[in-house]
């Protein structure tokens, strides 16, 4: 946090100060750890083992928060009879399919009890070996401190120390704060790291509660608004699902799936939701009739991601490409395949502020070098845009709090340069004009899309005009196009437009809250009136936790949200996260559902039963509960189950994008080692916001790689000299970092060296300073929740001096792919273990014969 | 006689207006080494890049020191277990010796001052008794990552002040030490003159990218070629009442600015709480008025000694000896007055 | 020049003053003596957020003839109360690095160089391409017949310091274009 996030850490040092407790978990010593009381070296890619073990020992050491526990949570629910959880699939949970690594989770439902109001079978008293707290105090049965140090790599006393702490500092009167970035999430199981915490946080009460909760430390201004107003293709507005064919063929079908009436909380109200999107979209032409539009929407047939994309690429399946302040050709894993698959495509187009590489690959790029790509042989045009930057245009950031901050326009652009609203509405306005007159159906969507915003005298369109149709309005009534104040009242009846029901109340009252500017030192600590927070102004999610079942706050200390007696209100420091009049004693009624279904005690009111999910019954792809896998292509095999990887993981099968041999399969040999990547404080991401600024450039000048001592002997690596680092997707140099920052840890009985190297750099001829991209290096393997890439903990080898030059270059990886015996399906078997059937032994399962690669060159 | 030490208090007052001493508290303990010191200092006085652009062998560390284009400079350094130790050892004997009283002095050598009550270094060491009592005894950690963003010291007795013959570098009415890129002629005698080695005369061309680069884009013009440069207190902030922009920016507030006697007074309240802790590695430096600076305008807490800073354990001022030299202080000035003549005739040649 | 008259020398100044020594007051030249801040001169402060990281820390955007001339933290933001770190902290070099690429490059097919394009030109072969690849690789139904309405000819992949409201359009335009291949850093 330190590092990448240095203004923020600014409170982790005021909290320091006043006495908190600091622990950093990282494969490397970092500018965090030296501010930290105490550092843990872990081995990267093994938090679920770590996570595991601290619930195990929160739960076997009875330091889990009871009251919260047994009813804020489902651990009474009881699950189905036909689950059956890793622990009796030696690494799989119920319900798998073999041939796409998917699940059924049909029994990992609930078991249904009539008799409840909710419909679920309950124990109170936690119990029940099909309880939710035993299944999960079960499955993490056998993560004990020694097996945490056998799989991570953490010494004992250090699991220990930071177990005794987390668990000592919550309950009543202390909270336990965690905060993530990507050294959680770029994993190919990535979704399920943030699980783990979760549930650790939920067993210790710290959700809810002020002090509490995981903090995702977003690295991009707006990471957090690009996934509520998404450019995800599986996502609408709000969160949302994106209509899947097959399934959402009608807008009923949709409705009924995706937000179902029949459950508890507020996505219960998920059709007012769809149904004032449509109508913001489409406007007069979305009517009751037309499903309000419904069938304009286009439809997924699977996973369209960044890499699935990438892929088609190669099959001269995508002609035009849009790149948005964004550089793939450094910034997207395995570089190379994303430098050569835009060699495919017809055209592109660069918006950005500098010629960064996604712009000028196909003349300075590394595939020019190695002789792979020729430029008088690439068809694919490109058209760089000069892009505006965050003076030269007005509109909202949302911070990594959800806070939604407006930056006023300081000046206008220079030459071409233009907002990407200025670009996109421009875009569309052209695309309505060409096709105004089209009889095609197709073309109907883009016809009846409303697309009349105000403009500026340069052209721009009005941001506070969008933010308005973001906001919603109602659109009949005497009220009509005037904006709605929060999202209860939005419609599913057609009489209200809203582009994102989470930010409703962003514009209550036709005024920009997100430009609320008191100012800090004039408000108390929540600073409410400093820009907007979706949703509803709220700081803190589900803080109807931070009181007991009666309504009180857990202690003084940690007071938020309590029930006001005599008003017969929720009250607090914080907007109630919670039906305002509902008292704490309130019970479900049988034969309710939505948010009137919420009982006193059911603080989470997203979930479709109003508790914290130690248990997800539902929602995840790869099982109801964090298990740990290793890596693809780790050096260790897995200690705890025969199963080596998440079985589900996403694989993309290319000559371009082959594995190493993990464990002690032969040829792991030749990629022995582990690399991390990273973030450096001095530079943004692919470079394209630093590398081209001469006051950033000189503060980390260079790639480097750091090496602990033990390796730099090993090796034979010179300190600050170069080496080279091979992985069987490429090669990189770099200047040698020899630390003691850096240190091997010893997991699954061999010594693991971990070598770390930050992401920003790559080649061209226009940056201020480049070099390597170490996402050259990367495979595509993906998490099968969020298809994100594994960047954090993947094989390497390690050898002084720079890399070849030229087609030499491509030899040398084909050398040590063929040394290592690497096929296309090389790390491919998705279950690593039989069962003997007569001996019940584990053994191997048999090799895969059945070679489908991609392309991919 | 007039003592050819200048003292800062009698220099201010000159000024006619009532205004106090500032300085820096730099925190080492809680630096983070994020760097927005060095940039937002090269923002705002609009001071080019280094242009070497590669990786100095110095840990983080890549723009290696301070210098006229560089004025806040963080260093880096990586530490093992044994250095901690010693670190801690260090720092405690300078407690052992009879300090340190964090409240009341007992016991002062004579000529002090100033009650300093503290773990301090430089020349006359000041003894105060009362150890804190039963200090606990914290595990040392087995590395650890200093880091310290360094600044001109806008020292008591200013070698640079006293050496320059133009009046180009002048004590200002908030007793901080100011080169005047309007006067100064490039002499370099202040360079000289810098017992902390923080001063440099600027390049007189353009700042360069990496020699293997033709690319000239990114070359940068240098203003006031050819001068002395370094940090002024972001002198043109100071006047409007605004805060240095090092200070400002900074994330954690291991950079304070303040009345230079409410900075000191900080440090020492932070070195005490820390010895309390048994850090015992915590100490001052810059806050002794008698050593050979007479103290510094921008006292630090070091975790280490000077030198592993890259700091001076003892400076000295080169002109304290000057006053044996210069019987009247109108030979010193007639002295200066030739050199001024020289120097500004110099300038004129350009 | 004219102020280094003989009689304004520093050193003959000095013994006028207390600063008998001529380290102080009486050396102080008038740019000196009549210092103010750089930013006094600009026409407006707006306040703006910084682009790099989520913190969202305040910034102050100083602006003089339509120019950005300096850039610092906000004080007045609770989150990051007036404190930038490196990267915010140069973002007026963000602005105006002498590299930043103001006009329209195009690279035609097989072209070893870039060459200029004005925008109109640039806008219309652009939605001219758009329209074509949509026709190119659109799809009415899957395979088992469901309606998919879509072109999977054209992707997109934005940064993530794209604002909400420019999000927003894209989305809109490009669903109701057809267009799903639409992604984010978010997702990187």
């Amino acid at each position: 946090m330190a590092e990448a996030h240095p203004v923020g850490f600014q409170w982790v040092a005021e909290a320091k100060a006043r006495g908190a407790k600091l622990v950093h978990v990282d494969p490397r010593f970092t500018r965090t750890s030296a501010m930290a009381d105490k550092h843990v070296h872990i081995r990267a890619g093994t938090d679920i083992a770590l996570l595991g073990g601290l619930i195990r020992h929160v739960i076997e050491n009875d330091m889990w928060f009871k009251e919260y526990v047994t009813h804020y949570t489902n651990a009474a629910h009881l699950v189905d009879e036909g689950y059956q959880d890793t622990e009796d699939l030696d690494g799989l949970f119920s319900g798998f399919d073999k041939d796409t690594g998917g699940y059924d989770n049909a029994t990992w439902q609930y078991e249904k009890d009539p008799y409840e109001a909710d419909g679920i079978a309950k124990d109170m008293t936690l119990q029940h070996p099909r309880s939710v707290f035993q299944i999960l105090r079960r499955h993490y049965s056998r993560y004990t401190p020694e097996m945490v140090g056998n799989v991570t790599g953490i010494k004992t006393e250090d699991f220990l120390e930071l177990a005794e702490l987390i668990g000592k500092n919550s309950g009543r009167e202390r909270t336990t704060v965690m905060a993530y970035a990507l050294g959680w999430t770029q994993h190919s199981m990535g979704s399920q790291f943030i699980r783990t915490a979760a549930i650790l946080q939920l067993l210790l009460g710290n959700m809810g509660r002020p002090g509490g909760g995981i903090m995702a430390l977003r690295g991009h201004a707006t990471i957090q608004g690009s996934s509520d107003i998404p450019t995800l293709f599986n996502l609408l507005p709000g969160y949302l699902p994106f209509p899947v064919a097959g399934k959402h063929d009608t807008l009923r079908d949709y409705l009924d799936d995706a937000v179902p009436k029949d459950q508890k909380g507020f996505w219960s109200n998920g059709d007012a939701y769809m149904v004032s999107l449509l109508k913001a979209w489409f406007g007069d032409d979305a009517t009751e009739e037309n499903d309000f539009g419904y069938q304009y929407l286009p439809r997924l047939t699977g996973a369209h991601g960044t890499y699935q994309t990438l892929m088609r690429m190669f099959d001269k399946s995508v002609d035009g490409y849009f790149v948005l302040g964004q550089n793939p050709a450094v910034g997207s894993a395995n570089g190379r395949m994303q430098r050569l698959g835009m060699s495919n495509l017809k055209w592109m187009v660069v918006r950005d502020f500098q010629l960064i590489e996604t712009a000028t690959w196909w003349k300075e790029g590394p595939e020019i070098a190695t002789g792979e790509l020729k430029t008088e042989d690439i068809a694919t045009e490109v058209f760089f845009m000069p892009a505006a930057n965050h003076t030269e245009k007005a509109g909202t950031f949302t911070q990594t709090q959800r806070l939604v901050q407006w930056r006023h326009q300081a000046i206008t652009p220079p030459g071409d340069a233009r907002s990407e609203l200025e670009f996109f509405y421009d875009l569309g306005v052209r695309l309505k004009e060409k096709l105004k007159d089209s009889t095609d159906p197709r073309d109907k969507p883009l016809q009846a899309m409303t697309w009349d915003y105000p403009v500026d005298e340069h052209g721009e369109p009005s941001a506070e005009a969008v933010l308005k149709e973001i906001n919603g309005y109602y659109t009949t009534g005497p009220n009509a196009g005037k904006p709605v104040d929060n999202f209860n009242q939005y419609k599913a009846d057609g009489s209200t437009a809203g582009g994102c029901w989470i930010y409703a109340g962003v514009y209550a009252g036709g005024i920009n809250h997100a430009a609320n500017r008191v100012p800090g030192k004039d408000q108390d600590e929540m600073a409410h009136q400093w820009a907007w927070a979706w949703p509803a102004n709220r700081r803190i999610l589900y803080n109807r936790a931070s009181a007991d079942l009666d309504g009180n706050p857990w202690s003084e200390r940690k007071k938020l949200v309590w029930w006001d007696e005599e008003q017969e209100v929720w009250t607090g420091k914080d907007v109630p996260d919670f039906p305002i009049k509902r008292p704490p004693s309130t019970k479900t009624a049988h034969d309710t559902h939505g948010p009137d279904a919420l009982a006193g005690d059911d603080p989470f009111i997203m979930q479709s039963d109003g508790k914290g999910w130690l248990f997800a019954p539902k929602g995840m792809n790869d099982g109801p509960m964090p298990t740990h896998f290793e890596p693809a292509e780790s050096p260790v095999t897995n200690p705890l189950y025969p199963q080596q990887e998440s079985p589900s993981r996403v694989l993309i099968t290319s000559r371009g994008n082959q594995l190493a041999p993990a464990g002690d399969q032969p040829g792991a040999e030749v990629f022995p080692h582990v690399f991390t990547t990273y973030r450096l404080t001095e530079h943004q991401t692919a470079g394209g916001m630093s590398r081209f600024l001469p006051y950033l450039s000189e503060l980390q000048p260079e790639m480097f790689v750091e090496v602990s001592q033990e390796l730099a002997a090993e090796a034979g690596l010179e300190p600050y000299g170069w080496a080279t680092i091979a992985s069987p997707r490429g090669a990189i140099e770099a200047k040698v970092l020899v630390t003691q920052r850096m240190q091997p840890v010893v997991a699954g009985g061999k010594t693991v060296h971990q070598i770390g190297m930050p992401f920003h750099f790559g080649v061209g001829n226009q940056a201020l300073v480049t070099g390597d991209s170490v996402n050259d290096l990367l495979g595509m393997t993906l998490d099968p929740n969020v298809y994100i890439q594994s960047a954090k903990a993947v094989a390497c080898t390690i050898m002084p001096g720079r890399r070849p030059r030229g087609p030499a270059l491509v030899k040398f990886v084909e050398d040590l792919r063929e040394q290592a015996g690497i096929t296309v399906l090389t790390g491919h078997r998705r279950l690593t273990f039989e069962r003997d059937a007569e001996t019940m032994e584990v053994s191997d399962p048999p090799t895969l014969t059945d070679p489908e690669p991609h392309t991919g060159e | 006689m007039v003592d050819f030490l200048e003292r800062p208090g009698e220099l201010m007052e000159a000024y006619g207006q009532d205004t106090e001493r500032k300085g820096f508290f730099t925190d080492t303990s809680i630096c983070i080494g994020c760097k927005a010191c060095e940039v937002a200092c090269k923002e705002w006085n609009q001071n080019p890049m280094k242009g070497d652009l590669e990786i100095l062998g110095s840990s983080y560390d890549n723009t290696g020191s301070l210098g006229a284009n560089t004025w806040r400079h963080v260093a880096f350094i990586e530490q093992g277990q044994e250095q901690i130790d010693k670190a801690r050892e260090s720092g405690a004997r300078l407690v052992g010796l009879g300090m340190p009283a964090f409240g009341a002095p007992e016991t002062r050598e004579p000529n002090t001052t100033e009650d300093l009550g503290m773990p301090e270094f430089g020349s006359p060491g000041v003894r105060i008794k009362n150890k804190v009592d039963n200090p606990p005894n914290p595990d040392t950690p087995e590395f650890r990552w200093l880091m310290s963003s360094d600044v001109c010291k806008h020292c008591t007795y200013a070698g640079c002040l006293d050496v320059c013959p133009t009046g180009a570098l002048y004590r200002t009415e908030y007793g901080t030490v100011v080169v005047q890129d309007d006067i100064c002629n490039g002499c370099g005698t202040c360079v000289a003159g810098c017992p902390f080695g923080v001063i440099e005369r600027r390049d007189t061309g353009t700042i360069h990218t990496k020699p293997d680069r033709v690319d000239s884009r990114y070359s940068m013009d240098v203003k006031h070629k050819g001068t002395a440069k370094k940090c002024t207190f972001c002198f043109d902030r100071m006047v409007d009442g605004q805060t240095p922009a090092c200070a400002q920016t900074c994330p954690t507030q291991s950079i304070q600015y303040g009345g230079r006697e409410e900075m000191v007074d900080n440090a020492k309240k932070r070195v005490t709480a820390m010895h309390e802790k048994g850090l015992t590695e915590a100490r001052l430096y810059g806050a002794n008025p008698n050593d050979g600076v007479g103290g510094i305008g921008s006292v630090f807490l070091l975790l280490d000694e000077p030198e592993v800073y890259g700091l001076p354990p003892d400076p000295q001022v080169p002109t304290k000896d000057l006053p044996k030299m210069y019987k009247k202080v109108g030979i010193a000035a007639a002295g200066m007055l030739a050199a001024a003549a020289t120097a500004f005739l110099g300038a004129r040649k350009k | 020049m004219a102020r280094f008259s003989v009689l304004g020398w520093p050193v003959f100044r000095q013994a006028k003053s207390k600063d008998k020594l001529g380290r102080g007051p009486a050396v102080e030249s008038p740019k000196y003596a009549n210092m103010r801040p750089r930013t006094e001169d600009a026409d407006k402060v707006v306040q703006s957020v910084c682009p790099y990281c989520a913190v969202g820390c305040g910034q102050r955007i100083y602006v003089k003839d339509d120019e950005v001339i300096h850039i610092e933290g906000d004080p007045d933001s609770p989150i990051s109360r007036g404190r930038l770190c490196p990267k915010g902290a140069a973002s007026e070099q963000l602005v105006n690095t002498p590299v930043r690429q103001k006009t329209i490059l195009y690279r035609r097919p097989y072209g070893t160089d870039w060459e200029e394009l004005d925008l109109e030109t640039a806008m219309e072969m652009i939605t001219e391409r758009f329209l074509e690849a949509r026709r190119n690789h659109w799809e009415d139904f899957d395979e088992h017949g469901s309606p998919v309405n879509r072109t999977m000819g054209i992707a997109s992949l934005g940064g993530a310091t794209i604002d909400n409201e420019e999000n927003y359009l894209i989305k809109k335009l490009f669903s109701a274009a057809g267009a799903v291949q639409i992604e984010n850093q978010a997702r990187i």
